[in-house]
């Protein structure tokens, strides 16, 4: 279990206040000015060495991201930091916590990281339901403004900073970083061709990086203790401390800063305390948000929350939402609902997603009653497959996850079911 | 997108103008965006002015947008069809959105908006006869460890529902008062309901509890300098503490 001591986000349940002064009396905004002074290539090599991987779902190592941003602009384009607080993975409620009791974190990351990569405005794309998050933030940055931390000459650095903030209205689509750079240029969340990538030509065609707010929120701690303290937490290649969200059939339903490979089922007992009815009663859990597959009990006694111990488990990490279900769950109808998500979802721009989607659910919810027939089980595997890797991002591929995680290991359910509603027709 | 078909409404205004306060709040967002790329400030335009409109946005606000950002009609309008929290038709005054995506539902999300119904005499999408409540599904809403969830006009959070405790929020909000945003069980934020399980000494010194140990004795919560105790939640639950919204 991760020592206290080690946590990044002190004020996690908003005990203590969000405002600078308090912040400040936690260490936020300690010497960043001599951080900034030890310059760009440091602040990247750091990053670089903690061995931290973006928080958002994919897990792409930050200090890599970061240097792929160019070094000079060479033709007069600015560079840009975006910061993706556009968290609408079901399941996931983490970035909402840090938004609203640690907003000084982002907007001191938000600093670090864009003066690393020469960059002297960002902005933060927040969810549109987060309004009240959006308006605790909005204080931060105007308390921050104020003490000039950040806009000209921020932190008497010589490094002009601006950050501003810029609300969602509801479209998932725009947690995808292509999607979420049109819709902050004001067109419909649609996401982009890679390439070009976003380092090349991103907002407004210009040099860009997208990073998860909790990404950005752990840097200025891992600067400040150093590299070596990040990568001391966790295991190799899955390194630093992670916000896990802990919801559904659970004891203590909570949002909870870990160590990374903490065992699913020792944050469950730990954290969730225990689940409903006892371990026994667990039917399955998904592990990081609805678009990873869900795992079945035996999977989950033995598996750790990383990365790499996930996708050998056939899952992955994702936002490290987890979402435990036991025995009285309808199983099919939790996954046929989490289909019906990503039909409404979907932005419409690819074929395959589009209609596939459409497709899912619609048999998803014949399932959920029995009323099909046992071939279409394979066919649902069919139309994932033939969604999975024909679309411009990678909904289309989440969308079919969850499906195809259901099928590998409830599939006698579904056919139990199919036969029961056969014989009841029968009869 | 495509699982969200909107329409405009049939019954249109012929015309919108901001407010003068509003205008001051239009010019603010625009001078965030870079110079010529004034069309970033399009979302924020359209919930201003849905704002302003009682929680739609006719057409006629669409066409003013285009010509304060020097866009074309059919870009605004792209904008306002293509996002779930833009109002192309009247709304209650209350818009209730209930959240019943898997998270939710597991927790009872489905028993909620029955109970609602069946109180407001209304089904899922409609609208009371006095025009005072909407109910519509919505996806996820982000708080999934205070499930089930309901929003009310795109702003707050009322978590932690049963059948039994959402009734209490929409009557008053029928009397109009201000309900508890936030939890309705008292939780704080997004700590588990038996108690805290990292951040001990945190914990121990806001009076808090923490999970397995004993109650912490009231005078701990009250030399703490936040309150804690369930009663003292305001609406200001998710600004810092002590002040009012």
């Amino acid at each position: 279990m991760l020592a206290d001591k080690d946590r990044v986000f002190t004020n996690l349940y908003g005990w203590l206040g969000a405002d600078l002064k308090s912040a400040q009396a936690r260490g936020n905004w300690d010497r960043t000015k001599d951080l900034l002074a030890k310059g760009r290539e440091w602040i990247v090599e750091e990053v670089k060495k903690s061995e931290l991987r973006g928080r958002g779902g994919a897990g792409f190592p930050t200090g890599m991201k970061w240097s792929f941003m160019p070094k000079e602009s060479k033709d007069g384009r600015p560079s840009y930091l975006v910061i993706n607080a556009d968290e609408s993975e079901p399941g996931t409620c983490k970035d909402r916590d840090i938004i609203r009791h640690e907003p000084h974190t982002i907007v001191e990351g938000a600093l670090l990281a864009s003066f690393a990569m020469g960059a002297h405005a960002c902005y933060i794309y927040i969810r549109g339901e987060f309004h009240s998050e959006a308006v605790a933030l909005q204080k931060a940055i105007d308390e921050a403004y104020e003490a000039k931390l950040i806009g000209k000459n921020a932190c008497g650095s010589g490094w002009d900073f601006d950050l501003y903030l810029h609300r969602g209205a509801g479209a998932y689509i725009c947690g995808e970083e292509t999607a979420l750079l049109n819709s902050l240029e004001g067109k419909k969340g649609f996401p982009r061709n890679k390439p070009p990538f976003p380092a090349g030509a991103g907002l407004y065609a210009c040099p860009t990086t997208v990073n998860n707010i909790e990404t950005i929120a752990v840097v200025p701690e891992i600067l400040r203790r150093g590299a070596s303290w990040f990568a001391s937490v966790g295991r190799e290649k899955n390194r630093g401390t992670k916000v896990f969200c802990l919801s559904g059939h659970i004891n203590n339903p909570c949002n909870v800063e870990e160590a990374m490979s903490i065992p699913l089922k020792e944050l469950i007992e730990k954290h969730g305390g225990g689940v409903r009815g006892g371990w026994d009663n667990l039917l399955a859990v998904i592990p990081g948000g609805s678009s990873t597959k869900l795992l079945p009990k035996d999977i989950s006694e033995t598996v750790l929350m990383d990365f790499d111990s996930l996708r050998t488990a056939g899952s992955s990490l994702g936002t490290a939402a987890v979402i435990v279900m036991d025995k009285s769950t309808d199983i099919v109808y939790a996954i046929a609902r989490l289909a019906r998500f990503y039909w409404h979802e979907s932005c419409g721009q690819c074929t395959p997603c589009r209609e596939g989607t459409g497709w899912m659910y619609r048999i998803m919810q014949r399932m959920v009653k029995g009323e099909a027939d046992v071939t279409e089980i394979d066919m649902l595997l069919d139309i994932g497959s033939e969604i999975e890797g024909h679309t411009i991002c990678a909904h289309g591929d989440a969308s079919a996850w969850p499906i195809q995680g259901l099928i590998k290991h409830f599939r006698p359910e579904m056919e139990r079911r199919i036969m029961e509603y056969r014989q009841k027709a029968a009869a | 997108m495509s699982g969200a078909l909107k329409r405009t409404d049939f019954v249109q205004p012929r015309e919108f103008k901001f407010s003068k306060e509003n205008m001051k709040l239009v010019e603010a967002h625009i001078a965030k965006y870079p110079k010529g790329r004034q069309a970033s400030a399009v979302m924020p335009l359209l919930d201003i002015a849905q704002r302003q409109n009682d929680n739609w946005i006719p057409e006629a606000a669409m066409e003013e947008i285009a010509r304060l950002l020097d866009m074309t009609r059919i870009k605004v309008f792209e904008v306002a069809t293509f996002y779930t929290m833009y109002n192309l038709e009247p709304r209650g005054k209350h818009h209730l959105q209930f959240c019943t995506t898997t998270p939710c539902w597991l927790m009872g999300s489905a028993d909620v908006v029955k109970a609602c119904e069946k109180h407001l005499g209304i089904h899922m999408g409609e609208t009371t006869k006095d025009g005072q409540f909407t109910m519509t599904e919505v996806e996820c809403l982000g708080a999934c460890v205070n499930a089930p969830v309901v929003q009310r006009n795109g702003d707050e959070f009322y978590e932690d529902l049963t059948p039994d405790n959402v009734i209490p929020v929409i009557e008053a909000l029928k009397a109009g008062k201000q309900p508890k945003i936030g939890s309705q069980t008292g939780r704080q934020t997004s700590l588990g309901p038996l108690g805290a399980t990292s951040l001990a000494k945190q914990a121990h010194d806001t009076g808090n509890q923490i999970m397995g140990e004993p109650a912490p004795a009231k005078k701990a919560a009250k030399a703490a300098a936040v309150p804690t105790e369930p009663k003292d939640s305001t609406p200001t639950d998710t600004k810092p503490k002590g002040k009012k919204k």
